[in-house]
């Protein structure tokens, strides 16, 4: 009889224990579910059910036409809509054969920049509030409002704000616009100071994120992280420098980096980012080129394929899109900067830290679970069709494109 | 606001039923009109309407000062915030959360999508309309996504829901999670290979 106790008290000893977290939960803004394994209070494995917010935005992009799809894909995220659309448009635009006037190109940048702005602030916030730091998500979520404002009085709409159209943008940047933009951003700058001085110098703030969370460079880069995430690990990765779209090629930006690679350089490298976004902002509205807002942009576009990247306040944003010379697009495929991402954190950070831990390496990734819910089908005749080598994957992919 | 900060024990009907669950009932109805614990689920939502739902606890429009506050579990919520189309995949959590909140339960819905499904009407994914043919709905709240002031609104509106309370009292039986079947039958043939 000992013996049977003593077995079945070793099994249970080694059996973990699994923390399920989601899909509805005070911690998660927006669903999704969690599940870590626990060994005590350390973590030792991880494991994401995504898909709960996944609505078939690139299929119905195929029933709309394209100025009906610019408004869709905006709202395959609230937060960064202006991004998508931006990326979306521009494949229309290059496939229409349309140049966008320099000042249409440099409404998009402003657009683009009060946007991150707009979106760090409220990652400052949410992640604070995962940390326990409620004080700073209400100072952050503060000024925040002041970006909304700014956004309000200029776009007409505090989120979703849809700032382009098919061939150049529907706002213009006035004088009296700029006149009363300037105040905000110098209260902004401050503030920015203010929150970075913070990070760095707040004693319980640093024993929460310095070196918790920690990639790699060599990890960051294997794993294919974008945006701040991979910034944050030194590596020099941004599509405003490296491919620069729409307004960036006349108004080069500068990149931001850290080579920590935790928490803390996530925070660091966002709370940066806003500052060279302020100083951008001003600098574009300084020089701002005359000239038409639109184009005229044809109903149909013509046949063809086009790729273009963004980069969003998460990372890269992808779409490929392609035209069949129709009224509508024959296909739109969007891959967004959190997928990319969450494979940083739930196959090497999430391990080895403690559960306390894990709301603020979460958000340290600023996931947008909208963003994510994209997905992946595969058909490959009579095989099994989970399972794909590399050998059928590049056999598929040159016969596709024959 | 006075009038809220006082019990209004006349016009209770007594006969029927139990009368001691009468007064209950109303001195419940009463503390739940001054401070209603609000649930937020995202069935589906682009995040937009979200973030506007969390601008209202935070400084500038700041709900808590009226009592409204973000519960953490259904089970503590008297009323449920719903953002966004509902896609299939969230559909059962919605129900099992709407199931979890005690009676009597109210239901805001939140943004176009939560009225109609908005953008995403056709989507393949998303039940064909809004919230409501889900879940009973209490109060609505359009816009894309909607400002603050109209969903604090919403909120004074919901009030207004709590005091006269429920017309249909079936309205606030759990609705049952469907059969395997039924659901087979929401969701769109799949594609042959």
């Amino acid at each position: 009889m000992s013996d049977i106790n003593q077995t079945t008290g070793a099994a249970l000893q080694k059996k973990k224990y699994i923390v399920p977290i989601g899909p509805q939960h005070p911690a998660l803004k927006e669903p999704g579910h969690f599940e870590f394994t626990v060994e005590g209070e350390i973590v030792v494995d991880a494991s994401i059910r995504l898909g709960y917010v996944h609505r078939g935005v690139e299929k119905a992009a195929e029933s709309r036409n394209w100025t009906q799809v610019l408004y869709l894909v905006e709202r395959v995220c609230g937060i960064c809509s202006h991004s998508h659309g931006t990326a979306f448009i521009q494949c229309a635009e290059k496939l229409a054969g349309v140049e966008l006037p320099p000042r249409a190109k440099a409404v998009r940048c402003i657009a683009g920049e009060i946007e991150r702005l707009h979106s760090h602030l409220l990652w400052l916030g949410v992640a604070a509030h995962e940390g326990g730091f409620d004080a700073l998500f209400m100072y952050s979520w503060r000024d925040r409002e002041i970006v909304m404002d700014i956004l309000e009085n200029f776009f007409g709409n505090r989120v979703n704000y849809s700032v382009n159209i098919p061939g150049g943008v529907k706002e213009d940047i006035t004088q009296e616009f700029i006149d009363g933009i300037s105040p905000d951003l110098d209260y902004l700058e401050e503030r920015m100071k203010f929150y970075l001085d913070l990070i760095n110098t707040d004693v319980t703030f640093r024993m929460r994120t310095v070196n918790i969370g920690k990639i790699s460079y060599d990890e960051s880069a294997s794993l294919g992280a974008t945006g701040p995430t991979a910034r944050a690990s030194g590596i020099q990765r941004d599509i405003r420098v490296d491919r620069p779209y729409d307004g960036y090629d006349l108004f080069p930006i500068t990149l931001v980096t850290d080579d920590r690679g935790d928490l803390n350089a996530r925070f660091i490298v966002r709370i940066k980012e806003c500052l060279k976004s302020i100083e951008y902002i001003r600098h574009v509205m300084a020089h701002i080129p005359e000239g038409e807002l639109t184009t005229k942009m044809p109903r149909k576009i013509p046949a063809g394929e086009y790729m273009a990247s963004v980069e969003a306040p998460r990372g890269e944003l992808f779409y490929f899109v392609r035209s069949n010379g129709t009224e509508m697009p024959d296909r739109v495929k969007i891959r967004t900067a959190s997928l990319c991402n969450w494979g940083t954190i739930v196959s090497s950070v999430a391990k080895g830290h403690r559960l306390a831990d894990m709301p603020m390496i979460l958000a340290g990734i600023d996931p947008c679970f909208s963003c994510n819910d994209r997905m992946v089908k595969i058909n490959f005749g009579n095989r099994n069709p989970e399972i794909w080598t590399w050998d059928q994957l590049r056999k598929y992919g040159n016969n596709f494109y024959k | 606001m006075t009038e809220k900060n006082t019990f209004d024990l006349s016009n209770i009907d007594l006969s029927k039923g139990n009368p001691r669950n009468a007064l209950v009932d109303r001195i419940r109805s009463w503390a739940r009109i001054n401070s209603p614990w609000a649930i937020h689920y995202n069935s589906g939502s682009c995040n937009g309407c979200d973030i506007e739902l969390l601008t209202i606890i935070t400084p500038r429009y700041d709900v808590e000062r009226l009592g409204v506050k973000m519960a953490g579990t259904p089970r503590h919520a008297d009323v449920l915030v719903v953002t966004g189309s509902v896609t299939l995949q969230s559909r059962d959590r919605l129900l099992r959360i709407y199931n979890q909140i005690p009676d009597p339960k109210f239901v805001l819905a939140l943004g176009s999508c939560a009225l109609s499904g908005g953008v995403f009407h056709d989507c393949y994914c998303c039940i064909q309309g809004g919230v409501d043919k889900v879940i009973p709905v209490d109060v609505y709240v359009p816009g894309c996504p909607p400002r603050p002031e109209a969903v604090i609104y919403g909120l004074v509106k919901l009030l207004d829901v709590i005091k006269n309370g429920k017309t249909n009292p079936t309205e606030n039986k759990p609705t049952l999670i469907p059969s395997e079947s039924e659901l087979i039958d929401l969701e769109r043939p799949a594609e042959s290979a």
